[in-house]
């Protein structure tokens, strides 16, 4: 537990000092929303197109988190320091995945009303909208970690890391879209049948927190 | 030095082209034509039979991962890879007979409201990274754990996100086995039931073969590499002197 502190700690605190990630994701964020303002050629977005640009730009944005995740633990020996402490390797994975979760809450925390304020006419969905973006996060937080440790050690990890990454996002992306789709509806958010995607995106996390806590022993050992 | 044999599966070959055979004349001479598709349907006998068989070797796969993470045994990593590779050339085959099959019944040859075909395109993408991942890894052992960690977070994925699309699109999918009217007819399903097995064993087939042709090309190159050590010793490279492989054993 304190190794997790520590690893996290250290984590925020690179973060704060050098802004690498969060910052990046913002920017690109806004640009890829000025990009479908125009692809898509609308100037307001209601219901499944609002649901289907807000939660595909995060998911791009967390790849540009993903990426950046162990690039100290790569590139000055981290990995290393973690097998010599007498420490839990589990212990890294989680820090790395809150971590990721953070950084995502706080990107979105900058990235969604920007969001309203170009393309929504009512900001009455965003309330409601913060309990599937939070789930969403912690699934990501969760596989991203994990995606993210499997290609910082390989010779494409760019390439690799985005690739196996995506289509593991699918039913996120399936769940959090549909739900957003209603809460963004264009009469006002519904909130029938909301709570099986919801449910879904529960599953999502549970399942993916349960695999990262038992496989990411064999990432780091060596 | 040991050399370990390989087994041959022939006989798993032949067994599969018979009952192959047999399956098919099955579905084009006893299995009565669908009343409602007719003729097409027939193509159910071969794409059904082919999905299960992909999806149950990707399951498979991440066993042997699991296996292979427990005992750093790299038997259960090749295993685990072979599975993934065959599946997913039957992948190819359930994607291509899938869309002849909506082209038909449909008259598209891609119909995105189909869960099931969408479910099975989303898990054969994630499992064609299985490639890129592994051999972007240049360490023999870490490609191989790496492997492992893939392939049980991907066995977990599969029915995970078969629930995610399933919940998230209307049914178009036949249901062929549960339906209101009593489902699949005695003939039809015991033909079914046939070519599952059929394909079942062809997977084991060729699942076996390319683990013999892998064991088979690891040995040529350990008996290779045996041999070249040999031509050092001839030669006096080494400092140590040079044992002859006869007095080697206890006499």
């Amino acid at each position: 537990m304190s190794a997790f502190r520590a690893i996290l700690a250290k984590d925020l605190r690179v973060e704060l000092r050098t802004l690498e990630s969060v910052p990046a994701m913002a920017l690109f964020a806004v640009t890829t929303f000025v990009l479908f303002r125009f692809g898509l050629d609308r100037d307001s977005l209601a219901g499944g197109l609002a649901g289907g640009v807000l939660l595909a730009t995060i998911l791009f944005a967390a790849i540009v988190a993903v990426n950046r995740l162990f690039v100290a633990e790569r590139e000055q020996g981290g990995f290393d320091a973690i097998r010599l402490a007498p420490v839990d390797a589990v212990a890294l994975w989680a820090a790395k995945a809150v971590a990721l979760v953070i950084y995502l809450a706080a990107f979105e925390l900058v990235a969604v009303p920007i969001f309203a304020a170009f393309f929504l006419d009512s900001w009455a969905g965003i309330g409601p909208l913060v309990a599937i973006l939070a789930l969403a996060d912690l699934g990501l937080g969760a596989v991203g970690a994990l995606v993210s440790s499997l290609a910082a050690s390989s010779r494409a990890r760019d390439l690799v890391g985005p690739l196996v990454l995506l289509p593991l996002l699918v039913p996120v992306m399936i769940a959090s879209a549909k739900g957003a789709e209603q809460l963004l509806a264009a009469g006002g958010p519904s909130y029938s049948g909301l709570g099986k995607w919801l449910a879904i995106l529960a599953l999502y996390d549970l399942t993916f927190a349960a695999i990262g806590f038992a496989v990411f022993d064999f990432v780091i050992e060596d | 030095m040991k050399v370990p044999s390989v087994p041959s599966p022939r006989t798993t070959a032949i067994a599969a082209v018979a009952l192959l055979a047999a399956g098919y004349s099955l579905v084009f001479f006893y299995a009565p034509n669908d009343a409602d598709q007719g003729f097409i349907q027939k193509i159910f006998y071969l794409h059904v039979p082919l999905a299960i068989c992909a999806l149950l070797g990707f399951i498979l796969a991440g066993i042997h991962s699991i296996r292979h993470l427990q005992t750093g045994d790299a038997k259960h990593d090749a295993r685990s890879y072979v599975s993934i590779h065959i599946s997913v050339i039957f992948g190819v085959a359930v994607l291509a007979t899938g869309a002849i099959w909506a082209r038909a019944s449909w008259g598209k040859w891609w119909v995105w409201q189909e869960p099931t075909l969408v479910s099975f395109l989303i898990v054969f993408l994630l499992y064609c990274t299985y490639y890129p991942l592994r051999y972007a890894i240049a360490d023999r052992d870490r490609q191989a754990r790496y492997a492992s960690v893939f392939a049980i977070t991907a066995g977990a994925f599969v029915p995970l996100n078969f629930v995610a699309v399933r919940l998230a699109q209307p049914l178009v999918h036949p249901r062929v086995f549960a339906t209101a009217n009593g489902g699949l007819p005695a003939s039809m399903l015991f033909t079914f039931l046939v070519c599952l097995a059929a394909m079942a064993l062809l997977w084991i087939t060729l699942v076996r073969f390319e683990l013999a042709a892998k064991s088979s090309a690891g040995r040529l190159r350990r008996l290779r590499r045996a041999l070249d050590g040999d031509l050092g010793l001839a030669g006096g490279s080494r400092i140590a002197p040079a044992v002859p492989p006869r007095a080697a054993g206890p006499s």
